[in-house]
């Protein structure tokens, strides 16, 4: 009798228990469990390699690859702490870490004085802003607005102001290249959290937009894994290098492999994603040439200033820029890309952006 | 007043941005002139809030007292950090600066000064003033450790009033000690030289 009144009560706490102490859907938890397993193991070869390397092994790589394993373990708990928080949370720490990115490119940057006001404006007022607008959502998107067309005429302005001509275009160019790759391109990134998904069949994916948790966590774990495949089938069987002067580690066959293994690996974890598994292969191959993009044109920078990485810019600074290059070049294409495929909403401008994109690699 | 202290801390932090590297050096609590160059407002807060917690409350930032006694915040900020303020404009006979320093000092604090007097837009370093000559003339047995600030006047130059929070580098060397018969003006060049030592090695 007790048992019997008790007993919806009890499924309903159950219930209620289950969706307040796990925030996402199945599907996430599982992927999240799943890159857990692969860093643990990761962290494990790392130590042993570290305990054996001495003589067999090349100890600056043993290094190296500490050293990512640990930078991702920092973004799996970014990440996961973002979500439990919510896509605000998201947002904000994905601000914050655009915001990071920014300083670093512009300490790395020589600026004048004349630019003091116009630094001010872009890392204090717009770079904040932007993140809020990703968060508020609104109708017309006003995120994809500020950046490229308001802060973009307006640097220069203010720049113009200071009274100060010397070098003043490639002065204006610097900071404009700056909140174009830090914050406007990585933006892109959280956006993800709020677009209204419809799969292949026509049905709407997720009815609260909580799997898109999901999806954003498949393609940080893609871009991720597709820079250290370029680096490692580079090595393994690279002869053709992209260009030498830039850098020295991406070659052809690395970029070519690299990208069939994304689609392989995306056709794997497509089960996190409203595609199906070719279309989350197609999309991983467009992820894996847009992610080297970003490596290049940071190297780019690099060479252009001198340094090696942004992380002996300055001693101690876990240079988050190199961390995040092939992030925020994929970021906007993968945002658009299911924007224009996947939401039923997409516009003439999305595919124009990625046919442009992709087709500027081979001419 | 513990809070304060903290929220500068935190501030200098996030403005900022400062990495800490001991060159050659390492932190300790006996009697020492942290002296650095000069370029920003923030310097004198920055080097302070990147010392080490046990450091920071044994040392005291030099600083104007014409600057940092107007206004309700700035004095309590100058609190904060337990600022030793020093008249610029009437130096009084038995009452110069650096006497009041030594006196200040006691048995246990250490100093933070800029010997280059005030802030700095040139790319150069100026030439230092004196006091740091006769605060080693009297107290020879205080350590001068050089300190290179790096990027600060990028953050907040002068004449500007709202910072833009980049990085910096706090670069502190090895200290040096007034040699025996050393002239003021050499042992001040030696001392200019161990900052820009600190500086060139950076790159």
């Amino acid at each position: 009798m007790l048992f019997e009144t008790l007993h919806p009560f009890l499924l309903g706490f159950l219930e209620e228990t289950n969706k307040s102490f796990i925030p996402f859907d199945n599907r996430t938890a599982w992927l999240i469990a799943a890159v857990m397993i692969l860093l643990i193991i990761g962290s494990a070869v790392g130590k042993l390699l570290e305990r054996s390397s001495e003589e067999r092994l090349n100890s600056a790589v043993v290094r190296s690859f500490n050293q990512r394993i640990r930078s991702w373990w920092l973004m799996c708990a970014i990440l996961i702490a973002g979500l439990v928080i919510g896509p605000t949370g998201t947002v904000v720490l994905f601000g914050m870490i655009a915001f990071w990115a920014l300083r670093e490119f512009i300490t790395m940057t020589p600026t004048r004085r004349g630019d003091h006001r116009a630094l001010f404006w872009v890392l204090v007022i717009f770079t904040p802003l932007q993140f809020v607008l990703v968060g508020l959502n609104d109708e017309r998107q006003m995120f994809k607005v500020l950046l490229p067309l308001i802060a973009a005429l307006f640097v220069p302005m203010r720049i113009a102001l200071a009274n100060d001509e010397k070098r003043y275009l490639e002065r204006s160019a610097k900071i404009l290249i700056g909140i174009l790759i830090c914050v406007y391109a990585l933006s892109f990134a959280p956006a993800l959290l709020y677009l209204e998904i419809v799969n292949s069949s026509g049905e709407l994916w997720s009815e609260d937009q909580s799997a898109n948790k999901g999806l954003l966590f498949f393609f940080v774990l893609i871009t991720q894994l597709n820079d250290v495949m370029q680096f490692g089938w580079g090595k393994l069987i690279g002869r053709n290098v992209i260009a030498s002067r830039i850098n020295t580690s991406r070659t052809v066959e690395g970029v070519i492999a690299a990208a069939a293994s994304s689609a392989l690996l995306g056709a794997l974890f497509s089960w996190v994603t409203p595609f199906l598994f070719w279309q989350a292969a197609i999309i991983a191959v467009v992820v894996s040439l847009t992610g080297f993009a970003g490596g290049i044109t940071m190297s780019a920078i690099k060479r252009d200033r001198g340094v090696r990485d942004f992380g002996t810019l300055l001693q101690g600074h876990a240079g988050i820029l190199d961390r995040i290059d092939s992030l925020c070049f994929a970021a906007p294409v993968f945002y658009l890309v299911t924007e224009f495929f996947f939401t039923g909403h997409g516009t003439a401008v999305d595919t124009q952006a990625v046919v442009i994109w992709v087709t500027s690699f081979f001419i | 007043m513990q809070l304060t202290s903290r929220l500068l801390v935190a501030a200098a932090k996030l403005i900022s941005g400062y990495t800490v590297r001991w060159k050659d050096a390492m932190p300790d609590t006996c009697q020492r002139i942290y002296f650095a160059n000069h370029t920003s407002h923030l310097d004198g807060l920055v080097l302070w809030a990147g010392l080490p917690p046990h450091l920071r409350q044994l040392t005291r930032p030099v600083a104007a007292k014409d600057y940092w006694e107007k206004g309700w915040l700035r004095r309590h900020v100058a609190d904060a950090f337990n600022a030793l303020l020093i008249d610029r404009r009437e130096v009084k006979v038995h009452q110069s600066p650096v006497d009041l320093m030594i006196r200040e000092m006691d048995d246990k604090y250490s100093l933070i000064i800029f010997p280059e007097g005030s802030r700095n837009a040139k790319e150069e370093m100026n030439r230092f003033k004196s006091g740091l000559y006769y605060l080693a003339k009297k107290r020879p047995d205080l350590e001068l450790v050089p300190v290179y600030l790096d990027n600060m006047n990028r953050i907040l130059p002068r004449g500007e009033v709202l910072p833009v929070p980049l990085l910096s580098n706090i670069t502190i060397g090895t200290p040096i000690w007034l040699e025996q018969g050393e002239s003021k003006q050499q042992f001040l060049d030696r001392a200019r030289q161990s900052i820009i030592r600190l500086r060139d090695e950076d790159e």
